[in-house]
């Protein structure tokens, strides 16, 4: 008796599944992004122009996304994650090789952002730049004295009490990295302590550490800076016209998220066109408008108003970015590391 | 028989339910708990929680979920002795007013309660105003308790109410008859009684507030961290999913053998109870269970 009944329980969810594949003569793409990192109309007009239907999967965090497109519950055609994730996609060969230069827009993409992921994607072979930015120091000009152009605004005391430092963990590490003089993608242990006794003997001085509402307490009045992305740190001034961006001296990280086809993805065809149709003209600046970050695609670049065009949250002159380093660590020891250091930190 | 066999099948929803989201879960948890990566046993994630930054992280998770604890069950005696003494529509609307909060989105809550406690938030312009000097409760230990206490009190206040409601007035009198001030009667009569609804209310609020994380993320500012973080973490960031299954279990066989405690607790302090209403001769006898015919949610 409850076999029978378990049986046909079972075999609901199976044919429903069945149902949601690639039956039918639709071609679908299945597509993992940051949450609220694309507009949602340029997804439709994409199945409007090409009829691909696309299912949309979002995610928060790159670790997320990871373990996500591990566990194989989804088959992901497409991904778009960071810098160091990526490394680690194509080393473990979870990548599929495009031909970007086949791509009709392809040449919308500066030669300068090809050349950032070259860093973790040498020849330019599996990965797309899509939007990229800094990290950096957002803060409010009516609460520092001097100017801030270096990390050690964040160390020397000054500000106790009034710093927002990120609540992740390599974003931590490569300020303290950065300030000592150090590369972000340093494997050295003795240059990885030290970054850590530094910001453990900050820890005193720091109101919080946020992610997403690092920016708001700034723009809030709560706190008289803030480590925050440079797309943050853009839409906070938005609110609150006394803020400024500064890109520290001693350098940074550039980070960059770029757009790779996995090895599950059958239908390249229909990725490809998918990633073309996003370096598109139109397109890119209707996902710029959407999001704010800085974009590789020199088409919308110029199209920008000379006030946008030089703001360093929005659009870093080469020279400002000349210290700057794309983070690449994937190396799993140090990732430990890190990850115990930071567990200690957040303890101490 | 045959409609005994109708009755069990009743119970099917439940059985497939406890087997997908009870049984499995907890068998897939114990085994990532006790293997390593390479798929080894191992029984060091287990006792992962006595390395120095977790058994930190436990000490002050405790800490915070007893402090709150406590700050419930006092919050909710008085509360409750209040209502109760109301007329029916007048305890209706108290009731619904202490429950109403809870229909609002946790996160909400939660963030609201920052807007209120940051230090330009709405505390301190009141404190200002009033002309006291700002308080520095954001980020810190305080914002959590105040975030958890917060959260959880309707949670003790319902199964104190519940049993502290099902005490007939007639055994009260009695009470009072016999000589018995306010003070006694609470301490002999209406406390004993009600321990059932207060150890469900401990149970339902010691156990999530020792597990949180998300409160300690948004009210602690990211300076405290929590067992609850640390297995968060294990999980999203880290991708060390034997470590942080290892520290959920000991952190359950933790929870199963305070609660243990809890029973055995009860069962001695039940005795009491009943000499009282011996030697009152108090009757009928009604003692709530916890989950009462006056179920308000």
């Amino acid at each position: 008796m409850k076999k029978k009944l378990l049986l046909p329980m079972l075999a609901v969810p199976l044919a429903l599944a069945a149902c949601g594949g690639n039956g039918g003569e639709t071609r679908t793409l299945t597509v993992f992004n940051y949450s609220e990192y694309m507009d949602p109309e340029v997804i439709e007009m994409f199945t409007e122009e090409t009829g691909i239907e696309i299912k949309y999967e979002e995610a928060l965090t790159p670790e997320d996304m990871y373990t996500k497109y591990k566990a194989g519950g989804i088959s992901y055609d497409l991904l778009c994650t960071s810098d160091y994730m990526l490394n680690r996609l194509i080393s473990e060969g979870e990548a599929q090789e495009v031909d970007f230069s086949s791509f009709e827009y392809g040449g919308n993409i500066g030669q300068r952002y090809w050349d950032f992921a070259a860093e973790y994607d040498p020849g330019n072979k599996y990965t797309l730049p899509y939007f990229w930015g800094t990290v950096g120091i957002l803060y409010d000009t009516t609460k520092v004295h001097g100017p801030i152009d270096s990390w050690e605004v964040l160390f020397n005391g000054e500000y106790a009490g009034d710093i927002i430092m990120q609540n992740s963990v390599m974003d931590s590490y490569i300020v303290a990295l950065k300030y000592l003089g150090y590369s972000i993608n340093t494997t050295d242990r003795d240059e990885i302590q030290a970054a850590q006794d530094l910001l453990i003997s900050q820890k005193p001085d720091v109101a919080a550490y946020l992610v997403d509402e690092a920016r708001d307490e700034v723009v809030a009045g709560n706190a008289a800076m803030a480590v925050v992305y440079s797309g943050e740190a853009y839409l906070g001034r938005e609110y609150n016209p006394n803020l400024d961006y500064v890109i520290p001296k001693e350098g940074t990280e550039i980070w960059l998220d770029s757009w790779m086809v996995t090895k599950n993805c059958k239908d390249t065809d229909a990725a490809k066109q998918f990633l073309d149709f996003l370096c598109r003209e139109d397109v890119a600046a209707m996902n710029f408008e959407y999001i704010y970050y800085s974009t590789p695609n020199e088409a919308v670049l110029e199209s920008l108003s000379d006030e946008e065009r030089s703001d360093p949250a929005l659009a870093p002159d080469p020279d400002a970015t000349d210290n700057c380093e794309v983070c690449i660590q994937n190396d799993a020891a140090t990732t430990e590391l890190l990850n115990e250091l930071w567990k200690e930190l957040r303890a101490n | 028989m045959d409609r005994n066999r109708r009755r069990q099948l009743l119970a099917l929803p439940y059985v497939a339910w406890s087997i997908l989201f009870t049984l499995i879960p907890l068998f897939v948890i114990l085994r990532y708990a006790m293997v390593d990566k390479e798929g080894h046993f191992t029984v060091s994630y287990i006792f992962a929680f006595l390395s120095s930054v977790n058994a930190k992280a436990f000490l002050i998770s405790l800490e915070i979920a007893v402090i709150c604890t406590v700050i419930c069950v006092l919050l909710a005696y008085p509360l409750v002795m209040v209502v109760r003494r109301l007329k029916i529509s007048r305890m209706s609307f108290m009731l619904f007013f202490l429950i109403m909060p809870m229909w609002m989105n946790f996160i909400l809550r939660m963030l609201a309660l920052q807007m209120i406690l940051s230090s330009n938030g709405i505390l301190n312009m009141l404190l200002g105003f009033l002309g006291f000097p700002p308080l520095q409760i954001a980020n810190t230990n305080t914002a959590v308790i105040i975030g958890v206490v917060y959260d959880y009190l309707p949670f003790m206040m319902l199964p104190i109410f519940n049993t502290i409601s099902d005490i007939g007035e007639d055994v009260l009198e009695a009470a009072r008859d016999l000589g018995a001030g306010p003070f006694t009667v609470f301490r002999r009569v209406i406390l004993p009684m009600s321990l059932p609804g207060l150890k469900s209310g401990i149970t339902i609020v010691f156990v999530p507030s020792m597990t949180s994380f998300v409160i300690a993320d948004i009210l602690g500012g990211g300076k405290i961290q929590l067992i609850g973080n640390i297995i968060e973490q294990e999980f999203t960031r880290s991708s060390n999913w034997n470590l942080g299954s290892g520290l959920s279990v000991s952190l359950m066989l933790f929870m199963l053998i305070s609660m243990t405690f809890t029973i055995k607790d009860e069962i001695l302090t039940k005795r009491p109870a009943e000499e009282i209403s011996e030697e009152e001769k108090a009757e009928p006898r009604v003692v709530g269970d916890g989950v009462s015919r006056r179920t308000v949610l």
